[in-house]
């Protein structure tokens, strides 16, 4: 949008400050920790808002009641979990190799967090529009597995040994597919940046969303996401009848607690990704300027853009809970599969599969280069 | 540049630098194999950090996806399968040893520091050119360098089928004991019973 006012709240606010005397290497700084700590909080808010779902949602699916107590509904059950693993004693077994065992449920979670660098709620809502932008993100979740084998690793238990190898064989061998499926998007937007990927998807509203153009992409990546997040069917790493609870099961208080909350934020961050890849990131069912051209104002006047703002921020959050709620129902109506079917449905099924639809993408690329991005 | 980003780029420099140096130390010198290659991880982490202050964000997250995430993770891997637990026992002359691979790597590092003071760098060197890197790095990929990119395919290609012939012993190895093929089947296929007439 080539747009005289644009929302962008980091020229605003650093421009309130200056006027008030601040330099602006002082106001840069104080702007900066601004949005991450916002990012932060709508994660943590987000994984609260999951938990509670999870927990209505499976009641649901077996026909109990769920959390009622605590708040309306049990909307405050999950702090209630919260505070209690806060406060519940932090134990290192007494043979584990205690700084890996420490070092282990923090390198889980910081990339998770990191990742949420990269998540953009509108044009110019995201904390740093970086070129490499998803590739970051694809980067960044590799990190993830090293922590698994080495918090399975230090915990020196059988079990938790095992489920470390696990996690760390399933992420590796469903991060080749996704990486692949995303390179389809990549490639008809000739850009990594996850802006200009939901940019080129504002075209035509709903039509002009890459899940039409990539329906067999969008497929594979969500799959992918779920092996990836660890839920079910694809939660092997902590299968219960078999593995108690995998890598996680020596762990107890904060560590367990960051363990749990980077599982929920990796879901929250692969569903707001797979909004943004292919359902049109914050953009409406209709396009802007027809909504804009209905109220009869200009698309570049200051109410017009704070309206679309906001509504960027709710469509965004929206598909991304839609996704959230199907996880959800799949983690609580599917079967897991053997760590045998997992492999092969990996490297035999999906990989091949990855491979032919970014051949076809090419291919349709070449062909019809004002469809599929030239 | 306002000084604040060259204070925090002074200092972020120094900490990665230490991070690579103390690192690589640890995975050289440490005795538990499991440490060493969690520091290499970190050493590859630091390293991705340092191509990230020169401003080649693509090839620090290339960095981090391949060498953290890929052959870190193998490494892992394949020490956890392992998992032995007793230390290595002592090998023949490990005194000798010492000596000659300290001198080796002394002598590699004064050729090294050689080479870098002698070198006329030019600095400041080309401007960065940031986020257009990827497209250049593309061109230059399917160009001029396109055959030495394949051939590190075809290495790699390589090293893995060497990688299946030997874990696949039943291919060509027979166990040194007894002189029979080893039946690696048996491992494989749990379903089958363990006792097995031999045809």
């Amino acid at each position: 949008m080539s747009t005289a006012f644009t929302l962008d709240l980091e020229t605003g606010f650093r421009g309130l400050l200056e006027s008030g005397g601040v330099s602006p290497g002082i106001s840069r700084l104080i702007w900066l920790p601004l949005p991450m700590l916002l990012v932060l909080v709508a994660a943590v808010v987000g994984v609260l808002v999951t938990v509670w779902l999870e927990r209505k949602i499976s009641a649901a699916v077996q026909q109990r009641i769920g959390p009622e107590y605590a708040g309306a509904l049990g909307i405050l059950q999950p702090l209630a979990d919260g505070l209690k693993l806060l406060v519940k004693e932090d134990i290192v077994p007494a043979r584990a190799d205690g700084l890996l065992f420490t070092l282990g449920p923090v390198l889980v979670v910081v990339p998770v967090i990191l990742s949420w660098l990269i998540v953009p709620f509108g044009q110019n809502l995201l904390i740093s529009n970086v070129g490499v932008g998803i590739f970051l993100w694809v980067a960044l979740s590799s990190i993830q597995p090293i922590g698994l084998l080495m918090s399975g690793y230090s915990s020196n238990n059988k079990y938790s040994l095992l489920g470390g190898l696990r996690a760390a064989a399933q992420s590796i061998s469903y991060e080749i597919p996704l990486a692949l499926a995303v390179l389809a998007v990549v490639m008809m937007t000739n850009s990594l940046s996850t802006v200009d990927i939901v940019d080129q998807q504002t075209g035509a509203g709903i039509l002009s969303w890459n899940i039409w153009r990539q329906p067999v992409g969008f497929l594979i990546f969500w799959i992918c996401a779920l092996a990836e997040c660890e839920r079910l069917p694809f939660d092997l790493p902590e299968a219960e009848e078999e593995l108690v609870a995998g890598y996680q099961t020596e762990y107890a208080g904060m560590k367990f607690a960051l363990f749990y909350l980077g599982s929920y934020i990796n879901l929250v961050l692969s569903a707001l990704l797979v909004a943004v890849l292919y359902l049109g990131g914050w953009g409406f069912p209709l396009p802007v300027e027809t909504l804009a051209g209905w109220l009869g104002q200009p698309i570049d006047a200051p109410l017009v853009q704070v309206i679309t703002g906001s509504v960027g921020i709710v469509m965004t959050v929206l598909k991304a809970y839609v996704l959230v709620f199907t996880a959800i129902l799949l983690r609580w109506t599917v079967p897991r599969v053997r760590i045998d079917q997992l492999l092969d449905f990996g490297w035999k099924f999906l990989l091949p599969i990855a491979l032919v639809n970014l051949l076809v993408t090419a291919a349709l690329k070449l062909a019809f280069p004002a469809v599929f991005g030239g | 540049m306002p000084p604040l980003a060259e204070i925090t780029q002074l200092i972020v420099f120094g900490v990665l630098a230490l991070a690579v140096v103390v690192g690589a130390l640890g995975v050289v010198m440490l005795p538990n194999i499991v440490y060493a290659a969690f520091l290499l991880g970190g050493v590859f982490l630091s390293v991705a950090g340092l191509y990230l202050m020169l401003n080649a964000s693509f090839i620090a997250a290339a960095q981090i996806l391949i060498y953290v995430g890929a052959v870190n993770v193998l490494i892992l891997f394949a020490i956890m399968l392992v998992n032995k637990k007793e230390a290595m026992g002592a090998s023949p002359g490990v005194g000798l040893r010492r000596v000659l691979s300290t001198g080796v790597c002394i002598g590699l590092f004064a050729l090294l520091l050689r080479v870098a003071f002698s070198t006329p760098w030019a600095t400041p060197g080309p401007a960065a050119i940031g986020e257009d890197a990827v497209i250049r790095l593309g061109e230059h990929f399917f160009s001029d360098y396109l055959l030495p990119f394949e051939l590190a395919s075809v290495l790699l290609l390589m090293a893995m089928i060497g990688a299946i012939v030997l874990a696949r012993r039943d291919v060509l190895a027979t166990d040194i004991g007894t002189g029979e093929s080893v039946d690696q089947g048996l491992i494989e296929k749990a379903r089958t019973p363990l006792l097995m007439e031999k045809p």
